[in-house]
């Protein structure tokens, strides 16, 4: 009783704070959100307030609770204690639905929405009422809101048939449906290109002119120096600080969110003897299961002792490439030489034995490579098995390399006979990586290595590749985040709908032409385009 | 005028499939692969038939069929929904279950000596009760006019039911909960409810299956009364890409390759292969339509998969 009464007092002095400081009213409240899962704490007594007319970076690193703490307010999970005020008044949200009757929407890193729906069906899913609505008001109403914020979208365009940013701007549509006042939006820049987010912070600063509280998910410092009015900052479940973003620096930042200073340039080592074209693809031409061209007439080079970075959207034939040259992936024409040596329809095995080496992190991380509910020592095994003689196999080698694995990599872990689904996302991509290298390959294929890591273990991944590229192994990295791209990689090549845009060196570009040659303008395009421009 | 027969008896053999594939269609829409239809059909024709002989009464036994098809698909529901159990296990018991009871009770029907027990005339006459006069149209009379009226009203069930998933508001809702729980679940609908709620109309579709193969076309109890039809009817559920308009050819094409077997009968070629025939195509056709089709026609992607929204 006495802390009930407590708190209302201190929210009056909050409330008569604001009204002095004459800034927009508080649109919602989190107050002491806690949430444990087992014996994980995810959240930790964070209280996080958010202002009509604002937008409010959310930042951390991964697995620092952010987006947990966002499924709390949008009624995806429950919080175990702590309370949610929204316009000054106490509410209890049990499930998405009284999330959206509140008024608020959010947009998940994975988009969740129905594939083999229209973006019109996806739209309209779970709307109570609206059956009796006709279908040419519906319509009208949704071009309405299209035009009104500038979404170029067809409505009766099927999920499954749309690029990443098309299916975002249904995600967006969804919520304006809705006229949702408090937004949330998690990494949502995570997948686009840089133009693509500049029209998405165009929108984002409209509704925020509108009087929506808009949540800004991010780890990008870049982002939130960008956008927002002010940032909240999480470390291991717990808020930080909350700090106007005008009064502070990336820097300060980067501090408040890794607990420590760190140095946020990446090496580029130079290596003199490089070995010519250990991997030489020419022509590669690749289908995919429904007979669609997804890789079409490449030809590229990675000599031993390069990165060679590739950068693209989502989708553009990373997958199929990689698995092409892994040997999982039949190809249609073009020849994969690697030392020299037409490579096209041996099988993994063989590949492998030649020292070509493929680690590929999905999105959800975990699918391809390691099996979840085995241990370090039986995935380290699963890709040696096949050289031990005998009929049992023998663990002791497997575990010798597990625990080197673990000391030079510095995997957490509670023990190398761990399932490895209990370990943290870094170190299940460090176990991974990790194991692909100490095979000792000649040729490195890695995609997405440091998808969803936090700084530090990102910049473990980034020496690791640095080490292998100094050893003479040629390394075909695929990457998302394109700031890195820049910094770490030799050469990069930009494909866009199975074809190279451009190969180009670091040095000569922008992050802005990457993007550009993303969507499908030729690198020669754009130097033209620059001539002219001078 | 053999045709026209011919075409009759194959009807009435694919009724029950058909019922049983809207059933299963019923299940997969939300998102739940139910292997206990067959189990459900045996409880349909154990209350059907029971409540036929009672009460002499057609309406009541299906509804009973449909009350007791739906409860087996009560318990199924709560084992997945609500426990979260595997869908398989839950499903294969359920047949197992909804067998054992039937056979069970329906020991009871035929008393001590074993006697067989039979649909009362009365019943059997109001079943057949007939279009006056359209029936003596020569040809298209008996193939189109000639039949009891449980197979108008569930062919009319299951135009309904086409309508239901495919056109209405809470069949877009309810494909949404099939297709992806958590994209449903964000939008506001209530997965569970949609899942219990289906799950139960698709046990009711199996439980007049069960009726009208105990009540209409056998009429005489028996412990192998189903024989299968069940599970013919999970497999066409792809044959007729999760469409029930579409689950109406699928089951005749059951029923026409059954008429052949009943053809040859007299014939040198063994009765056992010949009863074999129609589930031997079913699996051809199977092997033939599930190579290539396309997105929108395959089974709801979350299909097997029980939802947990606080899943990590």
């Amino acid at each position: 009783m006495q802390c009930r009464i407590l708190s209302c007092i201190a929210f009056s002095i909050l409330n008569i704070c604001d009204k002095g400081d004459s800034v927009n009213n508080v649109l919602f409240e989190l107050r002491g959100i806690t949430k444990l899962f087992g014996n994980v704490v995810a959240n930790k007594n964070i209280d996080f307030s958010v202002r009509e007319g604002e937008i409010h970076a959310l930042l951390g690193e991964n697995g620092s609770g952010k987006t947990t703490l966002m499924n709390i307010l949008s009624g995806i999970y429950t919080p175990d204690s702590g309370t949610i005020i929204i316009n000054g008044e106490e509410v209890t949200i049990k499930s998405p639905e009284d999330a959206i009757k509140l008024g608020i929407g959010m947009i998940h890193q994975h988009f969740k929405l129905v594939d083999v729906f229209s973006a019109k069906e996806n739209i309209i899913m779970g709307q109570a009422g609206s059956s009796r609505r006709n279908q040419k008001e519906l319509t009208k109403e949704l071009e309405e809101l299209s035009n009104r914020f500038g979404l170029n979208i067809n409505l009766d365009k099927k999920i499954y048939q749309m690029s990443v940013s098309e299916k975002q701007t249904v995600e967006i549509m969804k919520v304006l449906f809705r006229k949702s006042k408090i937004l949330i939006l998690d990494e949502p820049t995570a997948v686009l290109t840089p133009q693509e987010i500049d029209k998405l912070f165009e929108i984002l600063r409209e509704l925020r002119a509108d009087g929506c509280a808009i949540v800004l998910i991010t780890h990008k410092l870049n982002e939130v120096m960008e956008i927002s009015d002010r940032v909240t900052i999480l470390r291991k479940g717990e808020s930080v600080a909350t700090v106007e973003t005008k009064k502070t620096n990336p820097k300060e930042l980067t501090e408040l969110m890794v607990g420590h200073s760190v140095d946020l340039s990446i090496d580029r080592p130079v290596v003199k003897d490089k070995t010519k074209d250990v991997l030489k693809v020419e022509n590669l031409t690749i289908y995919d299961e429904e007979g669609v061209k997804v890789i079409d007439g490449m030809s590229f080079t990675v000599d031993g002792g390069e990165i060679l970075g590739v950068a693209g959207v989502a989708g553009s034939g990373q997958k199929e490439l990689c698995e092409a040259i892994a040997g999982l992936h039949p190809v249609a024409d073009g020849t994969i030489e690697f030392k020299g040596r037409n490579i096209v329809g041996l099988n993994p095995n063989e590949i492998i034995n030649l020292g070509v080496s493929m680690s590929f992190i999905p999105e959800d991380r975990l699918g391809m490579g390691l099996v979840a509910n085995m241990d370090m020592v039986d995935n380290v095994i699963l890709k040696d098995y096949r050289r031990q003689k005998g009929l049992l196999l023998s663990r002791k080698p497997a575990r010798k390399m597990a625990l080197k694995m673990v000391e030079d990599l510095d995997i957490v872990t509670q023990g190398v006979q761990y399932p490895i689904r209990l370990l943290s996302g870094g170190n299940v991509q460090k176990v991974l990586l990790g194991r692909e290298i100490n095979s000792s390959p000649q040729l490195l294929i890695t995609a997405y290595p440091v998808r969803g890591l936090d700084i530090n273990s990102s910049y473990v991944i980034y020496d690791m590749l640095n080490e292998q590229k100094k050893k003479g192994v040629a390394v075909l990295y695929i990457g998302e985040d394109l700031n890195v791209l820049l910094e770490l990689c030799d050469r990069i090549m930009v494909i866009c709908g199975g074809r190279i845009m451009g190969m180009v060196d670091p040095k000569d570009v922008t992050i802005e032409d990457l993007g550009l040659m993303m969507t499908g303008h030729t690198y020669s395009q754009i130097l033209a385009e620059r001539g002219t421009g001078q | 005028m053999i045709i026209a027969s011919y075409i009759y008896i194959a009807v009435r053999v694919s009724i029950p499939v058909l019922l049983g594939i809207t059933g299963a269609i019923f299940n997969e829409k939300a998102g739940n692969t139910n292997l206990g239809i067959e189990g459900m059909m045996y409880m349909g024709a154990f209350a059907g038939f029971y409540t036929a002989v009672a009460t002499n009464s057609v309406i009541l036994a299906l509804i009973a069929a449909c009350l007791f098809g739906a409860f087996g698909a009560l318990i199924y529901a709560f084992a997945t929904v609500t426990l979260r159990t595997n869908q398989v296990v839950a499903g294969l018991s359920l047949t197992i279950f909804g067998q054992g009871i039937a056979r069970f009770l329906g020991n009871t029907l035929s008393g001590a000596k074993g006697e067989s027990v039979r649909i009362p005339d009365a019943v059997t006459q109001k079943v057949n009760w007939k279009i006056l006069g359209l029936k003596d149209i020569p040809f298209l009379g008996r193939a189109l006019f000639g039949y009891d009226m449980i197979i108008y009203l569930s062919i009319v069930l299951v135009v309904i039911a086409y309508f239901y998933i495919n056109k209405s508001k809470t069949g877009l809702n309810l494909r949404a909960v099939g297709e992806n729980p958590a994209a449903a679940d964000a939008a506001g609908i209530n997965v569970s409810l949609y899942k219990y709620v289906h799950i139960c109309i698709g046990g009711a579709f199996c439980g007049l299956a069960g009726a009208y193969i105990g009540v209409v076309y056998l009429t005489t109890w028996g412990n192998n009364m189903i024989a299968g039809k069940g599970w013919i009817a999970v497999a066409l559920v792809i044959f007729a890409s999760w469409n029930p308009l579409k689950a109406i050819y699928s089951s005749l094409l059951f029923g026409f390759t059954s008429l052949i077997a009943l053809r040859f009968q007299d014939s040198p070629i063994s009765p056992y292969l010949l009863e074999m025939l129609p589930y031997l195509l079913t699996v051809i056709i199977l092997i033939i339509t599930s190579v290539k089709m396309k997105k929108e026609n395959q089974q709801p992607a979350s299909c097997g998969v029980n939802y947990f929204r606080e899943e990590r």
